[in-house]
């Protein structure tokens, strides 16, 4: 018999799926409406079938959000049967727990982890699922499938258990939890050729569409929410575009790439000849060097 | 681009790589990845702009894989990272671990999930104790495919004798491995790109395939594919919805074998014998499962089965054991002793566990074994005896690579301590044909 690369993933992924809801007590799968959460929460679907997930999605929510991604949340959430718990960033700074940004490139991307640490706390989270990819980010690479995080939800990436065969240790002390990550073997092409071949529906900011846009350093942001802070000459400078959007979260960080793929196979096609990483287009990744490792030792993502 | 199924063999191939830096292992890597478009112009830039600011001569491909800012200050691979890659024929999962004796624990993770094995030599150098040592580890975790890369073949001046005298040399020291290896030898230059995608014209004595061929066609198995059929139970699923009032469904993911509708299996612990009466998954349901993939099981009689229970058929039942010989790997700096009690994961179950005995530990310059050893320290690898608290249903690792491992946590931190690999289970009339399938 022979297995493809996509049914090995596949199973690997369940399999980690349903180890979480074995080993934890509760459980929250990190869902922002972006295609990777949108594959876990398909995959979690499948894992638990015909029962329903045991576990509520969880969504951090900046509030700096594409309409269509929430239109998109709402129904799929539905389809799938899913709860929905939401954790909003504009509450953290109006309690004063962070400060909100400022300048051109203000975003609040990094304040989502005062916030996603606060609902992890306020609904006893002891383990999240997270749609990270090891070829996403050089410090993603080394990540574990269960991934230990201190009392005070922080990573050190020194001190991990080494993960063998398909045993994931999820033991911890009282007031720890975990960050696991099922697709931690998927690359940008098997997210899509899964999405393909399973027919999954997705927010139409991943298909090629015109959109309002400004060029910035030669990121191309969105300039129609409103949420990205536009410096006086900039305004002047807004043009239409044919665009789609590789990564889709904060629209702040979120850049978009010109394309004209308007298919799943469009887009198979297009990241197949890409030349640049899909989070090339992340304004959060840019900031510095080991930008990713520092976000997550304080207990990003 | 996309990967095309290929209809005799799995579309993915799992390999680990062992060699230290200067054996040239980050620019075979790096030779991989580039010539098979895997880095992008993104990354490249980032790893040329470092390599600047270090003062690096030339552009260092292995600041794309190490990743952790401690690795990039001091230089070196502190970890096992993950790298990826495909071709029209296949999907890869590269584990990238470093060489040296203090990293030999991630050299075993490494090793655990992968199929095949890439060692590097130094046409220089030849077989040395660190190739020695390689071998041994991936004859240890089994795996079944090595290749043998020798590199550096232009500052031997693509000398044949030179290639053939390392083979000879390196098939003597194979021969006496205890699991059999199938032995790939190719001469390159990953420098230069020789046999590493691309054929060499430099050496025309050398007809078989460069590196990226072999990797493609090489036949693997995901997953075990043979005659005892596992099961491990991982979660219980009872919608109890109106729609499936009565449904209990066994989630698992098949360790080796297969099952049918109307297969007869019997649950461990419990001992009780029931019959298959439906497979399912959200695409549908089954008539049979294929190893490796992921199902929900359903029995014909209410029998009591949960989480860290077994299925398996009654013609091939696994070894019932709360005694056994375990090859270890210890990975902690807290060193373990005799009479440490330890958690042991053994599939989905978990039971706790005393160490009775050291039987050997294993040096690891010299492969032989010491006797008369009371503790492990971190990068030991030796043999020990288990005395467990409740039964687990397992296999010799010789011949399962699921039901045959485990990991031991400890008590205090919980910290995943040491990876073991059993060899023998010691209590019952039914553990002669495992006694002493693994010796080495």
């Amino acid at each position: 018999m022979s297995l493809t690369h996509l049914q090995y993933l596949e199973s690997e992924a369940i399999y980690v799926l349903r180890e979480t809801a074995a080993q934890f007590q509760k459980p929250a799968l990190l869902f922002s409406g972006g295609k990777d959460s949108i594959v876990m929460a398909w995959l979690a679907r499948k894992a638990f079938y015909p029962a329903r997930i045991p576990f509520p999605l969880l969504h951090v929510d900046t509030g700096h959000n594409f309409p269509e991604a929430m239109t998109y949340r709402d129904e799929f959430v539905k389809e799938i049967r899913a709860n929905l718990v939401v954790g909003l960033v504009q509450k953290s700074i109006d309690e004063g727990r962070v400060v909100e940004e400022k300048g051109p490139n203000a975003s609040r991307n990094k304040l989502q982890t005062v916030t996603l640490l606060d609902t992890i706390e306020e609904h006893q989270f002891d383990a999240c699922l997270g749609g990270g990819r090891r070829d996403e980010e050089k410090a993603r690479a080394k990540e574990r499938f269960f991934s230990h995080r201190d009392e005070f939800g922080q990573w050190d990436p020194k001190n991990q258990r080494p993960e063998l065969w398909n045993i994931f240790n999820g033991r911890k002390h009282f007031g720890e939890h975990f960050r696991v990550f099922p697709l931690s073997n998927w690359t940008e092409m098997d997210v899509w050729q899964y999405i393909r071949q399973e027919s999954i529906p997705l927010p139409s900011l991943y298909f090629s569409h015109q959109r309002k846009i400004i060029n910035r350093h030669g990121q191309l942001l969105d300039a129609e929410t409103g949420f990205v802070n536009l410096l006086e000459e900039e305004k002047a400078k807004i043009e239409e575009m044919t665009i789609r959007f590789r990564t889709v979260g904060d629209v702040t960080c979120t850049g978009a790439v010109l394309s004209t793929a308007a298919t799943l196979d469009d887009i198979v096609a297009e990241v197949a000849a890409a030349r640049q990483t899909e989070r090339g287009t992340r304004a959060d990744d840019r900031r510095s060097e080991t930008a990713m490792e520092d976000r997550k030792k304080e207990g990003y993502f | 681009m996309d990967v095309q199924l290929n209809p005799e063999e799995s579309s993915l191939l799992r390999f680990t790589t062992a060699g230290s830096v200067d054996d040239g292992k980050s620019t075979l890597i790096g030779r991989l990845l580039y010539d098979c478009k895997s880095i992008f112009e993104d990354q490249l830039a980032a790893v040329e702009e470092s390599s600047k600011r270090r003062g690096d001569e030339h552009v260092n491909l292995a600041l794309l894989t190490d990743g952790l800012r401690a690795e990039r200050e001091q230089g070196i691979t502190i970890d096992v990272a993950y790298r990826y890659f495909a071709t029209p024929k296949r999907k890869f999962i590269i584990a990238d671990t470093p060489g040296h004796v203090q990293y030999t624990r991630n050299m075993v993770t490494g090793a655990s999930t992968a199929d095949l094995a890439i060692i590097l030599i130094d046409a220089r150098q030849g077989v040395v104790e660190q190739t020695r040592r390689h071998a041994f580890l991936a004859g240890l975790l089994r795996i079944q495919q090595v290749v043998l890369a020798v590199n550096k073949m232009d500052l031997v001046d693509y000398d044949q004798k030179v290639f053939d005298s390392i083979c000879a040399d390196f098939m003597r020291f194979a021969a006496d491995l205890e699991n059999p290896v199938a032995i790939m030898p190719i001469p390159m230059s990953a420098l230069n790109g020789d046999n590493v995608v691309d054929a060499s014209d430099k050496m025309d004595w050398y007809s078989g395939p460069t590196l990226l061929e072999h990797l493609e066609m090489v036949k693997v198995h995901l997953g075990e594919a043979h005659v005892e059929s596992r099961y491990p139970v991982q979660w219980v699923i009872r919608p109890m919805s109106d729609e499936h009032h009565d449904y209990r469904g066994y989630a698992g993911r098949v360790a080796s074998g297969s099952f049918k509708v109307g297969d007869q299996v019997i649950a461990y612990p419990a001992g009780l014998t029931s019959t298959i009466t439906g497979i399912h998954t959200f695409n549908g349901d089954c008539e049979e499962t294929e190893p490796a993939l992921s199902y929900s099981i359903e029995l014909a009689d209410e029998i009591d089965i949960s989480r860290g229970d077994l299925l398996a058929k009654p013609e091939n039942p696994p070894h019932v054991t709360q005694n056994l010989d375990a090859m270890i790997c210890w990975f902690s700096e807290k060193k373990m002793k005799t009479r440490g009690r330890y958690y042991l994961r053994h599939t989905t179950r978990e039971v706790r566990a005393v160490v009775q005995e050291v039987v050997y530990k294993v040096d690891i310059t010299t492969l032989d074994k010491v006797a008369e050893q009371t503790e492990f320290s971190i990068n030991d690898i030796g043999c020990i005896r288990l005395r467990l608290a409740t039964p687990i249903f397992c296999d010799a690792y010789s011949v399962n690579r699921i039901t045959g491992s485990f990991v031991l946590v400890d008590e205090q931190t919980n910290n995943t301590v040491a990876a073991g690999m059993i060899t023998r289970t010691l209590d019952g009339a039914d553990d002669s044909d495992a006694a002493g399938a693994y010796a080495i």
